[in-house]
């Protein structure tokens, strides 16, 4: 059941969408969300969708990973749905009333259009993930918060821990794996049992767990002290960021295709 | 003698139908016997962890069967739990599982999973700490401020508290020092002896699998390479070394003995043996220098 976190998960490749610089990456998933949130019309949405698709094909990631990567929040989803069919209120007549709920049309549009907006949002960012690798993304995070060292906002120790967190996702996995292995073998109800037993018989997963994870971190920290790890200042890389010409013209087009699905609420009618 | 595990066609495949799917073992076939002590080499990657994992149903078999004391493991899925308390499976590094605050209660955990009451909980407590060779003292001390090798013996002894019929051990001397080694498949090879359970052990060390276990599995690129008693096994030494496994120190001095033109038997695999064999193979040297 863990194999299907695929947090941080990285599929490698030379497609035109891997080899962009991870910079404009970032900021064309952000533009993308926004549109997402500011197209408020079926045909925005639509292409919006389309736009991701055709990006996916481009990567040449496998379609059944984009319904992989949404398993695990579909309940969230279904929350949300619930939660907006039932507690918009529009007007005119309702659609149909039991007990305490009344559900008007309006709630059904939100809820549908809130479900395939966080699916393409999820679908969206993990292409950004599945394109890049956390070490180059966590790279070009920690360039395009550079200004804000300024403001003594420590970036790069942000970047760090956050290159450190996600290094560590697969790692984990596995551990927690083995522990759980580890556990069944001397009989563990983690598959079955009422809600009460299973979360009792997390504890014995967790506590090793934490204390394994707490020796890393420690041994982590030797062995960068050991190798003279003294925080962001001065340091140089290995690999340096270069905008071509090529990744321009890219982020130019992605851009004003995400300009012209923006564009679309000023003609077709939102639903907002 | 009834076979304990039968392994039938077995093959099991990580992520079936995934881009990233990776067969971990091929069409393995064998059984063993029950009241054997067996062991398993083959170098990393070779399938020996993922097959000890069916033995006790921690992974289904993607086709095949797997059959302890008889009983398909897979015919009542949610049955498999018996066979965890009836396979005692003591994982690589298992001082990593422990979680309790004394190592009594750690050790308790599965004979208490398996709703036994605590009398007969605690004598199997004490006498499974007994065979590790773990004083009743150190069972109320917290486990977390054990060595390294008394925290993988109360671990071990976590498995066999309950009183398995099968004991299969992934590696139990990795990382250890040579005594902390010979403590504890010391203590496995008496509690084989006392008690007559069947004992699978996965092992890098052919020196260990030689002085233990009756009969050598082979694991080769997910395959079942080799399946046989020890000397047998070991007698095909150059197969061995094909298969990228060394043979026993002591067998190698006696092949490159061969190599140097002294004749001499070169199944040779434990110490008294090989003293014996060199002390005739001399003697006939001997014989014929004075002709």
């Amino acid at each position: 059941m863990l194999k299907d976190i695929t947090i941080g998960q990285h599929f490698p490749g030379n497609s035109l969408v891997h080899l962009m610089d991870p910079r404009l990456k970032i900021i064309i998933t952000i533009c993308y969300i926004v549109v997402l949130f500011m197209a408020a019309n079926p045909l925005g949405i639509a292409l919006s969708i389309l736009l991701l698709l055709s990006l996916y094909l481009v990567a040449k990631i496998p379609l059944k990973m984009i319904g992989k990567s949404l398993k695990p929040i579909l309940p969230i989803i279904l929350f949300t749905c619930v939660l907006n069919l039932f507690f918009v209120v529009g007007e005119g007549e309702p659609l149909f009333q039991f007990w305490i709920f009344t559900v008007y049309a309006k709630g059904v549009q939100y809820a549908v259009l809130m479900a395939v907006r966080v699916l393409a949002l999820i679908a969206g960012t993990s292409l950004l993930t599945y394109t890049t690798s956390p070490i180059i993304l966590t790279d070009a995070i920690e360039r395009l918060l550079a200004p804000f060292a300024k403001l003594h906002l420590p970036v790069h120790e942000l970047a760090m821990m956050m290159s450190i967190a996600l290094r560590f996702i697969p790692t984990l996995i596995e551990e927690t794996d083995k522990i759980m292995n580890a556990q069944k073998a001397r009989g563990a109800m983690l598959d079955n049992g009422s809600l009460k037993q299973r979360v009792m018989a997390l504890v014995p997963v967790l506590i090793p767990l934490f204390i394994s994870a707490f020796r890393r971190a420690d041994e982590l920290a030797m062995a960068m002290e050991c190798r003279c790890y003294h925080g962001g200042e001065g340091r140089t890389r290995l690999k340096v960021l270069r905008m071509t010409r090529r990744d321009l013209v890219c982020g130019l087009v992605s851009l004003a295709v995400l300009g012209v699905i923006l564009s679309t609420r000023f003609f077709v009618p939102g639903l907002q | 003698m009834s076979a304990m595990i039968q392994i039938e066609h077995l093959t099991y495949v990580y992520n079936p139908g995934m881009p990233d799917a990776t067969t971990a073992l091929d069409d393995v076939s064998f059984e063993i016997e029950e009241g054997q002590f067996v062991g398993i080499i083959g170098s990393t990657g070779s399938g020996k962890s993922t097959l000890i994992t069916h033995f006790n149903g921690l992974h289904r078999p993607t086709s095949g069967r797997v059959l302890v004391d008889g009983t398909d493991l897979w015919e009542k899925p949610e049955k498999i739990r018996d066979f965890r308390f009836k396979v005692g499976l003591v994982f690589q590094y298992p001082e990593y599982q422990l979680f309790e605050e004394t190592c009594y209660k750690d050790i308790a955990y599965g004979p208490k999973n398996m709703g036994l009451d605590p009398q007969e909980i605690d004598r199997r407590v004490r006498q499974a700490a007994g065979f590790v060779g773990l004083s009743p003292q150190l069972l109320e001390r917290n486990p977390f401020e054990l060595s390294g090798g008394q925290k993988r013996r109360v671990a071990i002894a976590g498995v066999l508290a309950m009183e398995p019929k099968v004991l299969v051990l992934d590696e139990p001397a990795a990382g250890l020092d040579p005594e902390g080694r010979d403590t504890i498949l010391g203590a496995v090879k008496a509690y084989h002896k006392a008690t007559g359970i069947t004992v699978v052990l996965v092992s890098h060390s052919m020196e260990d699998i030689a002085r233990y276990a009756d009969k050598v599995l082979v694991m080769d690129q997910r395959k079942l390479a080799l399946y046989d008693d020890v000397d047998k096994v070991f007698a095909q030494a150059p197969r061995l070394l094909e298969l990228g496994l060394s043979v026993p120190q002591i067998t190698k001095i006696f092949l490159r003995l061969k190599e140097l033109g002294l004749d001499i038997d070169t199944d040779v695999y434990t110490m008294p043996y090989a003293v014996n064999t060199l002390r005739e193979a001399l003697e006939k040297r001997k014989g014929e220098a004075k002709c």
